[in-house]
């Protein structure tokens, strides 16, 4: 069985925004458009492993402010409480609902957690043009992809809740640093997993026994 | 379903018959598909084509019903909170005013873009293309219009939201009244409906539509 043929080998570029197949003849005297979208084609995506690791790296460093910095202030007749992510979920387990608090605890913990993980061991395995797993480091990206802006989901609580409660008298809800740090963090993980090429775990040296 | 590995083309006339994995660079053999069938790369395993059992009729008329809900679900109020007789209620413009002028502009801007730009752009812009692509003729601007959907896609949260104000009802419950209000409905109609555009492949407008109107 022959192996599947790969876009470069056959010397075409498939076009990222409009999926046209493009003939890469012309690329080699500099930037190719695609003729019927107009995006600029590059085989790979431009300098993936400095832009991808700067955006996981300032996004981690967004993250340790988001989870040590409370990121809501409930007052009620004289009684401060400061919640950070984790005390939110483990009110929310209390007092809530279990089941909630398990989504709470998937999307703005867990989530932002596979995505360091994930985007830091592919950008590691295809620097080395590793071989192992392709298919479920492939798959892994795309779930990435799929479940990343979930973690949006405490900054919009936060942002309800404020919204909400505004006796002034009785309580008060009031947002703190720490949600501006995870809204931030969301969206350079975002932007971090939009800038790798995924094309990029399929190059190197073919699987023999595929 | 799997697609044959092609042969190396030999005329341009060849390249449309083809598909490349976005996801592995996998060049494939397009095949028709039938009414929900989906062809994967054999490959990588990523979605290459869904077939979309409803024409572009049927997407207008879904995109319209999106706009009757989106405005609803942004007019509305969400929430409604009651403590010792008072009762307020919040929408999502209340949100985003109260998230600014509480020092959190950051999240105001965020919450402004992903729940209210970005999915009014797409509404709109789909629904002018979709407008013309009913007689296969190319809306005006269509070539840019479908150039900016496509970097759109992943910054709409409509549905994030509407999780989140399920947890904000149940946290607010633990001191106050709280009822959901027509808000809230407007937006899990509007979340059922981004399920169903979700498992539309609108690229395809780019093949269903001809090249020559402007
Ligand atoms: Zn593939």
């Amino acid at each position: 069985m022959s192996a599947l043929p790969r876009a470069g080998e056959l010397g075409l570029i498939g076009c990222p925004v409009c999926g046209q197949v493009c003939d890469a003849a012309g690329a080699d005297g500099g930037a190719l458009a695609c003729p019927r979208c107009g995006s600029t084609l590059h085989r790979r995506k431009p300098a993936v492993y400095a832009r991808c690791w700067a955006l996981l790296i300032a996004a981690f460093l967004m993250y340790i402010p988001a989870n040590v910095l409370p990121i809501m202030r409930t007052a009620s007749l004289g009684d401060i409480d400061d919640n950070t992510i984790l005390s939110g979920v483990v009110e929310l387990w209390v007092k809530g609902s279990p089941g909630l608090a398990v989504i709470v605890f998937c999307a703005s913990i867990m989530v932002p957690m596979l995505k360091f993980l994930a985007l830091g061991t592919l950008l590691i395995t295809c620097r080395r043009g590793s071989r192992w797993a392709r298919r479920q480091r492939a798959q892994l990206y795309r779930l990435v992809e799929l479940i990343g802006y979930w973690s949006m989901l405490d900054v919009f609580v936060v942002a309800l809740l404020t919204a909400l409660v505004r006796f002034g008298l009785f309580s008060l809800v009031e947002p703190l640093p720490g949600v501006v740090f995870f809204g931030l963090t969301v969206v350079l993980t975002m932007f971090a997993s939009m800038c790798f090429d995924p094309r990029l775990i399929w190059d190197g040296k073919e699987d023999s026994d595929d | 379903m799997e697609l044959s590995p092609p042969d190396i083309p030999t005329d341009t006339t060849a390249v449309h018959a083809l598909l490349i994995c976005e996801h592995c660079d996998t060049v494939h053999r397009r095949c028709p598909l039938a009414r929900g069938q989906v062809a994967e790369c054999a490959r990588c395993g990523a979605v290459l084509e869904r077939c979309r059992g409803m024409g572009a009729n049927a997407l207008l008329a879904l995109i319209l019903t999106a706009l009757l809900v989106f405005a609803q679900a942004t007019l509305w109020p969400i929430v409604t909170l009651g403590l010792n007789g008072q009762y307020v209620d919040a929408t999502l413009w209340d949100v985003i005013h109260t998230m600014w002028i509480d020092h959190s502009q950051v999240v105001a801007a965020l919450a402004a873009l992903t729940l209210f730009v970005f999915p009014m752009c797409k509404i709109f812009m789909l629904g002018w293309l979709l407008l013309y692509a009913r007689s296969g003729r190319r809306a005006p601007g269509f070539r840019r219009l479908m150039v900016t959907l496509h970097y759109l896609g992943p910054w709409t949260m409509s549905e994030v939201f509407v999780l989140g104000a399920l947890v904000s009802i149940v946290k607010a419950h633990l001191y106050f009244d709280v009822q959901p209000d027509p808000g809230i409905y407007a937006y899990a109609a509007l979340m059922l409906l981004i399920t169903v555009f979700a498992g539309v492949d609108l690229t395809r407008l780019w093949d269903e539509t001809s090249e020559d109107s402007p």
